[in-house]
């Protein structure tokens, strides 16, 4: 671990000011902290932002404010969240273990990075988004826990995260506050697509910090499912995940929202099968034509191509169990 | 180890048994025509008791050091850097920003290390340790990638690892040979395994196969597994002139301190090394190159040193279990008998160690057939030295032969446990020897009985409750009962009845100092209390690997020498004024803290009245234990039967075993709570075999891409059921105390069974480990 120094910050507006060209804010550090070690991640200061908004706020339009210090364990245990929100309480919960979950907090939780072991090994492997330019040994390498959505010729690493494939299929919006002052921004469009350069994974400007998130109402979202599937039972990372949730009305799918986990390079919304449920009747069929819509564009490579069949499997069962 | 005795007073359940009749001498060996060792029936002792661990407080309230516990004056925290290549040489090293770097003392690589002899081969010499023929750390040349090309000695571990991150490498590349493929194309070898050919022929086994009738002819294939023991591998080592002090975590301490000598050119009593605990050893704890480099570094430094590997530095320098790819081809007549049994096939080694993983061993005694072929073939890759892990051969052997057979029970339409007694043979299938015990059908039918064999679905994939469908399947476990040569054993016994075992053999969190202090308790006829087993050390007689499953009867042999020496002494002490004057050895036993006459034991003298007679404080006796003639006249080996219930989704094609069942036939079982626990662990680890375990190495530049417990998966709780463990608990009259070791066999079978049962539950037969859910969409 390369010598940083270490501030804890009082509130967002300080952190921001606090935060230097080589800096990085702290939440849980159940990431960040273990990327120091590898010295894959080398900030010379660290500013602490577990001290800021931990606050969970059920707004009276019935949508959800989330301060980005909230950890994991108090999100997914928060009682209105898992009445009107249950995808997100179960997304958590499917993800890391109690330990990690008790320290990791929302904001860290988004930003996390992945888990491509290729990435990791700073000193043994090519990666593109350790340095650029550098060349992809996952590309013919290990890749089981690779992404088949949303990859470039320079980059198939997932976006690991569980908890984000709920909010994205909640629509949610993220708060930042930055030099510039403060923003909001869609969730689904906060990370990038890798592209060429697979070295810039998000929208946020330089310094720019999470300050909190925000989950519109979703009256259907009451019943969903989040199915996850792994290579263990627990402590594992997706191989592919499923948030579903579906709004049937005289045997027609008024809405859906669908997001998909362990396939994309970023948390996964399932545009293309939305697009080809609305208004179809809530049928086999539909949920099939579905699944191969979105996965049409997929692409396996040496060792996920599994995951096509899979995701699409997944797809239908989880659209079956709520039409049913 | 006082704090053994002090934590054994505290211990829950401590039994107050003592033997309610003398136990006479053991045998000299168990040759035909010896008696077997009388404490294998005795019933009323502390043997056969559900004893707690007497380390178990010490664990629970974090005060049994462990090997990177020992803090030393004027400690030195190592940190070591690895190649990133798989062969070649360094081109440069750059120290100087490490060095540089705060709190840095050194830093050793090949250009300053100190001159070192190889570390002789394990299996080159009795007390050989090492892992691989090559010097460590004395040219520039990289043998795999991950091999230690530096290391860094600082005052504090955090400074060591920042520092080791700052030197620079580069290399001269050689061509290596990397793809199981590509070292196949070049050629293969015989396998050799404890200097004999991998290879049995009876009869012309292929030609019995052609005309088989029935047939089964299939390929089976095992991935790399690496050791993960929890306890990383450290040592903590100290030079006082040239003497050597290594603190270490080991399972074979004598064999590593003779190794050292000769690796640093001193005489072995030179070097003492010591591992009161171990926090899993399972072949891993053995002696690999940081050890070495420990010892180098702080003779460089003139401090002590204290290594511990990283998670990944585990993965890079201590070796694992290769890969295989097995052949099984089975050709049965009508009624099921074997007439053909080929077990064939090539494992992948390295050129400078002598480990093939012996996959045939199973197959040389658990089935009789009319004929057989036999053969390990190896080829050579350039990897990281391959070694044992636990029941190296018999692990993934079981899953290749087992699998077959239920393969054949299916094809044949016999149920696989009739097909498997239809070929249980009457003596050894290859030596012809008798079987010291054997009662394979016993485990068979009492497990069958206990799991619901009798519920499996007669059909593959007919039973199924929503997603998941459900299947039964069994295999045989198995493996040999061993005891090698150089057991020995000190007993003190003082005038206040204690009694003190000094023996340098093992503890690795199995209970075999409970299991010897409760042993040694009923032999001396004391209470367990006024027993200490003191291990672990090499100022303690003997030179017993804890490996092969032989730690227990070498134990217990060298016991029973050391007693005989024990009652010898002490009836020459009673002489002619004590009640047991004129008796001989053998016409006596230890029976309430004293001997007594075996025909009378109303003629009784203590060892208090003995030795206060004598005007003795204590009596000091060693003794060695006899060579293992045993195994000269009998086919020794344990078996069981693991019965296994999965389920597995049909949508996802998700595994997961709700319930597992051993029932094994092992000989007596010594400690029924500490025995369970190890047939479960070790259960619980061929479930990790069957369902996730696999070493990802690249073969693109050999490096190991999964080297830490978040990237290698071994079952987590969640995927571990409730396991069912029972035994014949049918003494083996040839073997110490009548037991056989069991730290391997748990894990012998279960793959097996965990594929049957997927067959049974699907109709789709996996072949290659482990059993991933894509193998099953």
């Amino acid at each position: 671990m390369t010598p940083f120094t270490y501030a804890r910050a009082a509130d967002a507006a300080t952190a921001v000011s606090g935060a230097g060209a080589n800096a990085k804010y702290l939440g849980g550090g159940t990431n960040l902290v273990d990327l120091m070690r590898e010295t894959i991640e080398r900030p010379e200061a660290l500013v602490d932002v577990t001290g800021l908004a931990q606050a969970i706020e059920a707004r009276a339009d019935g949508s959800l404010l989330i301060g980005a210090a909230v950890k994991n364990t108090a999100l997914a245990e928060d009682r209105t969240v898992r009445r009107d929100f249950p995808l997100i309480a179960r997304a958590i919960l499917a993800g890391a273990s109690g330990q990690i979950r008790n320290m990791a907090t929302v904001g860290g939780n988004i930003l996390q990075r992945t888990r491509c072991a290729y990435f990791y090994d700073n000193e043994g492997s090519r990666c593109n988004k350790r340095q650029p330019g550098q060349g992809c040994d996952a590309l013919d390498g290990f890749n089981r826990n690779h992404a088949i959505l949303g990859t470039s010729h320079a980059c198939i690493a997932t976006h690991p995260s569980d908890m984000c494939i709920a909010l994205v299929a909640h629509d949610a919006i993220v708060h930042l506050e930055g030099r510039a002052g403060k923003r909001t921004i869609p969730l689904t469009d906060l990370h990038r697509l890798p592209e060429g350069h697979p070295e810039i994974e998000t929208m946020l400007e330089p310094g720019e910090l999470i300050t909190a998130i925000e989950v519109p109402a979703l009256g259907f979202g009451r019943r969903a499912i989040y199915r996850k599937v792994r290579d263990r039972s627990s402590y594992a990372f997706a191989l592919v995940s499923v948030a579903a949730a579906l709004d049937i009305e005289d045997g027609r799918v008024r809405d859906v929202r669908l997001a998909l986990g362990g396939v994309g390079t970023k948390p996964w919304r399932a545009w293309q099968s939305e697009a080809a449920l609305r208004g179809a009747p809530a049928t086999e069929v539909s949920f099939r034509r579905a699944a191969e819509a979105e996965l049409a564009n997929a692409k396996g490579y040496r060792e996920n191509g599994f995951k096509i069949e899979l995701a699409k499997r997944m797809i239908v069962a989880a659209l079956q169990e709520l039409a049913a | 180890m006082s704090m053994v005795e002090d934590a054994k007073a505290t211990v829950q359940g401590a039994l107050q048994t003592v033997m309610k009749t003398a136990v006479a001498l053991a045998p000299d060996n168990w040759i035909p025509g010896g008696i077997p060792d009388p404490i294998m029936r005795q019933q009323h002792g502390s043997i056969g008791k559900a004893l707690s661990r007497i380390d178990g407080p010490l664990k629970v309230g974090g005060t049994a050091p462990f090997a990177a516990e020992f803090a030393l004056e004027g400690m030195v925290y190592a940190a070591v850097a690895f190649s990133t290549i798989a062969k070649g040489r360094i081109a440069t090293i750059d120290t100087a920003a490490a060095e540089a770097s705060p709190g840095v003392v050194l830093v050793m690589t090949y250009k300053n290390a100190p001159r070192m002899e190889k570390v002789p081969l394990f299996g080159s010499s009795p007390k050989a340790a090492g892992g691989a023929d090559l010097t460590i750390m004395q040219d520039p040349s990289v043998h795999w990638n991950g091999q230690p090309i530096a290391v860094v000695l600082a005052e504090t571990q955090e400074q060591a690892d920042h520092a080791k991150t700052l030197i620079h490498v580069t290399y001269d590349e050689d061509p290596a040979t990397l793809s199981f493929a590509d070292a196949k194309a070049a050629g293969t070898d015989q396998g050799m395994f404890m200097g004999e050919p991998l290879h049995a022929e009876i009869g012309k086994a292929e030609e019995a196969l052609a005309a088989a009738p029935h047939k089964v002819d299939a390929a089976y294939l095992t991935p790399r597994h690496n050791h993960n023991a929890i306890e990383l591998h450290a040592a903590t080592i100290a030079w006082d002139g040239d003497a050597l002090r290594v603190h270490d975590a080991s399972q074979l301490v004598a064999h590593t301190a003779w190794s050292l000598s000769k690796v640093f050119g001193i005489a072995e009593d030179q070097v003492r090394v010591s591992s009161p605990f171990v926090g899993g050893g399972f072949g891993g704890k053995c002696l690999w190159d940081h050890q070495v480099l420990g010892a180098a570094a702080a003779k460089l430094a003139g401090r002590p040193v204290r290594i511990m590997l990283s998670r990944e530095g585990v993965y890079r320098v201590v070796g694992g279990r290769t890969l295989t790819e097995q052949r099984v081809a089975i050709g049965a007549d009508a009624s099921g008998k074997f007439t053909a049994l080929i077990h064939t096939g090539i494992t992948a080694m390295t050129s400078h160690n002598a480990m093939p993983e012996p996959f045939i061993l199973p197959t040389m005694s658990v089935y009789g057939a009319d004929s057989f072929l036999l053969d390990v073939r190896v080829t050579h890759i350039d990897m990281l030295a391959n070694t044992f892990m636990r029941a190296p051969g018999e692990s993934v052997g079981t899953f290749a032969l087992e699998s077959a057979v239920d393969e054949l029970a299916a094809a044949m339409g016999i149920d696989p446990i009739e097909l498997k007694l239809i070929n249980e043979p009457d003596k050894d299938p290859l030596m012809g020897l008798p079987f010291s015990q054997r009662d394979v059908e016993k485990a068979y039918r009492d497990g069958a009985e206990r799991f619901g064999w009798t519920d499996r679905p007669k059909t593959p994939g007919s039973r199924r409750e929503g997603e998941w469908l459900i299947g039964m399947g069994v295999a045989t476990a198995t493996y040999p009962y061993h005891r090698m040569s150089g057991g020995a054993a000190r007993i003190t016994l003082t005038r206040d009845g204690h009694a003190t075992v000094d023996i340098a053999a093992h503890e690795m969190g199995m209970g075999t100092a409970t299991a010897h202090t409760q042993v040694t308790a009923d032999r001396l006829g004391l209470p367990i209390e006024q027993v200490v087993f003191r291990y672990g050390d090499t100022i303690f007689p003997g030179v017993v690997l804890a490996g092969g499953s032989q730690q227990t009867a070498s134990i217990g042999a060298s016991v029973i020498e050391a007693h005989k020496a024990l009652v010898t002494e002490l009836l020459k002490l009673a002489g002619n004024d004590s009640p047991l004057a004129g008796l001989k050895p053998d016409e006596v036993g230890c029976f309430d803290a004293g001997l007594a006459a075996l025909e009378d034991d109303g003629r009784h003298e203590s060892y208090a009245s003995i030795l206060s007679r004598a005007q003795r404080d204590e009596l000091v006796v060693e003794a060695a234990a006899p060579p293992p003639l045993e195994l000269q006249h009998w086919s020794m080996h344990s078996h069981g039967a693991v019965f296994v219930e999965a389920r597995v989704n049909a949508v996802t094609g998700e595994v997961r075993v709700p319930r597992m069942l051993g029932s094994f036939d092992c000989g007596r079982i010594l400690n029924p709570k500490t025995g369970r626990s190890q047939f479960r662990g070790g259960m619980i680890m061929g479930l990790g075999l069957a369902l996730m375990e696999e070493t990802e190495f690249d073969e693109r530049n050999g490096r190991i891409m999964n080297p830490s417990l978040s990237d290698y998966h071994v079952p987590v709780h969640l995927d571990v059921p409730e396991i069912d463990v029972i035994w014949t608990d049918i003494p083996d009259p040839h073997s110490p105390m009548g037991a056989r070791g069991i730290g391997e066999i748990g894990i012998t079978g279960v793959a097996a069974a965990v594929a049957n049962a997927v067959f049974n539950a699907t109709g789709k037969r996996v072949r290659d480990l482990p059993i991933t859910l894509d193998k099953l969409l």
